[in-house]
């Protein structure tokens, strides 16, 4: 977490003068001056790291250069949208993906399957932007079903706005969350698949088999057992490619997230904008991968009973 | 000279390319890609970027077929009345160009760290492979973007244009290596172990010579898989930054570029703007993943 804290600071330390561009080629050189003491640009630069990461401990990346508003305030603004749309769009790529490689891996010949497959690849070959526009195009602009752009009405719970309350906010959702969803549900296809398929091969299913246990048994309660724990892996790297992939999705359908914010904030060089969202996202991956670690415990035994016997001292 | 043809046309890889149909149309399509995209200077029907040729009473003509159209542009036009059959053309020299320097660099990055991982192990091996772990657990978009904006808030405005295309390599690449080097490195350490290595040690060659002359070659199989994909995967990415507009510039405009200018027309009803350049893409980049999943299933016959 340090090492991107001082990533980010080094970084937009070193890079570009928010001062030039937040007044443009043309102010005047005290104008300049003015706003350099306002930001407090002038420190020295460890002093300024200091100040940066005591800040960023409680959540506090200072005033955005070019919105001049509270860059928590707007993150936080921001933030549940983004997890909205990344939730739902996991959920998604999960529900279909993961029945879907099931199925594809016990009946490989099929027409199903086959099916399923190419349009996987097709899947896999289009750019997340292209689906959302094709998306907008087909079910907004032709048949005008659903809305394309924005979280429609939002309830706030707290500090909490969520669009999950209204009928207007979901359907507003469902678009991008399908939009998003696309890319990671033709990955988690395709893992549990060729996982599933790799598993199908070994020994112990071939003696479960022997046994005379019922497909089904053999299929959900041994096969799918242990393709779940890479699948659990690459789930939660992919749910970072998916908050990566937020970015696009967001600017295609003007969703009001923290990617559009970041987006805004690359092009206008607003570097506390892009700090906070990094060390935001960098807290999300640790959180995430502590979450993926925890999760193995569940799903696989082995890890289990080394863990107690090693707290256990047997 | 025709018997060396011939053994090369019946070896393993060729003879499941002539038995794989979906492999020879992916290569038949991609062959035409890179033709309409290398070629675009003399067979385009228009030089899209010549304005004495652009008439702006031609703007946003719809395709041929369609009775608003003329024959003179295929595809339509664009806001500026530039033909858009002749600027997807150029577009996709751009992409491609842009993917194939990306994979380059990438994989001559990776490949000779992922070389210098495997074989010389220790500390370096756990410095080199830490950094890519922690790169891969990145996703490679962010990775581009945040370079790219850096690179924007680090050179003047005037220059954005020049430095658009290094930049948008630079970071595809960047983010494309770790992936190389775990491959390669995974094989180096299986290779490492062979007799031939062991033997060229022992008559004194040196350990670059080892690593690049006899580890190498045998490495870059999975290599060659990887970067079929990847190639796919850095069009994508560019395309994706062009979209967002930190990409290629409308001056020279790539796929990416192309469709994000299509997108202002999206409610406006001249869907061809942004339907075209987007099949192009797609067609483009199909191709290149299906030949990919061949040739990994032709250089693996475990797999099958």
């Amino acid at each position: 977490m340090l090492t991107v804290a001082l990533l980010a600071f080094i970084l937009f330390q070193h890079v570009g003068d928010p001062v030039t561009i937040m007044l443009g080629q043309d102010a005047t050189e005290q104008d300049r001056a003015r706003l350099r003491d306002a930001l407090g640009l002038n420190a020295p630069a460890p002093v300024q790291f200091a100040k940066f990461v005591s800040n960023a401990m409680q959540g506090e990346f200072g005033l955005s250069l070019r919105r001049a508003e509270k860059v928590s305030t707007l993150l936080a603004s921001r933030l549940p949208a983004t997890l909205e749309l990344s939730l739902a769009a996991a959920l998604i790529a999960l529900a279909i993906g993961l029945p879907l490689g099931v199925y594809t891996a016990l009946r490989p010949g099929s027409a199903l399957s086959q099916g399923v497959l190419t349009l996987s690849l097709i899947g896999v070959s289009l750019p997340t932007f292209l689906i959302g526009i094709l998306l907008i195009m087909v079910f907004s602009v032709s048949l005008g079903w659903l809305p394309s752009y924005g979280r429609g009405d939002t309830v706030q719970v707290g500090w909490w706005s969520t669009g999950l309350l209204t009928v207007k906010g979901w359907e507003h959702l469902i678009l991008p969350a399908i939009t998003l969803s696309l890319f990671q549900l033709t990955l988690v296809l395709r893992l549990v698949r060729s996982e599933m398929l790799e598993v199908l091969r070994t020994d112990y299913i071939k003696f479960a088999r022997a046994r005379g246990l019922t497909r089904r048994a053999i299929h959900f309660g041994h096969a799918l057992k242990n393709t779940l724990v890479p699948v659990i892996t690459i789930t939660g790297l992919q749910l970072g490619g998916i908050i990566a992939f937020a970015i696009v999705t967001e600017t295609v359908f003007q969703w009001p997230g923290m990617g559009l914010l970041f987006i805004e904030a690359v092009q206008f060089a607003d570097v506390p904008v892009m700090a906070a969202y990094l060390c935001l996202v960098a807290l999300v991956f640790v959180v995430i991968n502590l979450i993926v670690d925890l999760l193995y415990f569940v799903v696989d035994p082995r890890l289990r009973s080394s863990l107690s016997r090693a707290s256990g001292g047997h | 000279m025709v018997a060396i043809l011939k053994r090369w046309w019946d070896g393993d890889v060729l003879w499941s390319w002539r038995h794989t149909p979906v492999a020879i149309i992916a290569s038949v399509l991609l062959v035409v890609c890179l033709v309409a995209a290398f070629g675009a200077h003399w067979i385009a029907p228009h030089d899209p970027w010549d304005l004495a040729s652009i008439e702006l009473l031609d703007a946003l003509l719809p395709p041929a077929w369609d009775e608003n159209g003329r024959t003179r542009y295929l595809l339509g036009t664009d806001s500026q009345g530039r033909d858009l059959l002749s600027g997807i053309m150029h577009g996709a020299r751009v992409s491609l160009l842009i993917g194939l320097a990306a994979v380059m660099l990438s994989m001559i990055v990776g490949i000779t760290l992922g070389l210098l991982a495997g074989y010389a192990g220790g500390r370096t091996e756990a410095f080199i492979m830490r950094v890519a772990d922690v790169q891969l657990s990145f996703p490679a978009i962010l990775i581009a973007l945040l370079i790219d904006g850096v690179a924007r808030v680090a050179v003047p405005r005037e220059l954005h244009e020049v430095i658009a295309f290094p930049v948008l390599v630079g970071a595809i690449a960047l983010a494309g290596w770790p992936q190389y080097a775990r491959t390669v490195r995974g094989s180096t350490l299986v290779e490492k172990g062979r007799e031939y290595v062991q033997t060229a040690r022992v008559i004194g060659v040196s350990s670059a010579a080892i690593m690049f002359r006899h580890v190498l070659p045998n490495v870059m199989g999975p290599v060659l898989v990887l970067a079929t994909v990847h190639l796919a995967t850095a069009i994508i990415t560019e395309a994706t930054l062009s979209f967002l507009g930190v990409g290629i510039p409308s001056t020279s405009p790539s796929l990416g570029t192309l469709i994000n200018i299509g997108n202002d027309f999206l409610f406006s009803g001249q869907w061809w703007i942004i339907i075209f350049p987007g099949a192009a893409l797609v067609l483009l980049v199909l191709s290149v993943n299906v030949l990919g999943d061949w040739l990994r299933d032709a250089l693996n016959p475990r797999l099958s």
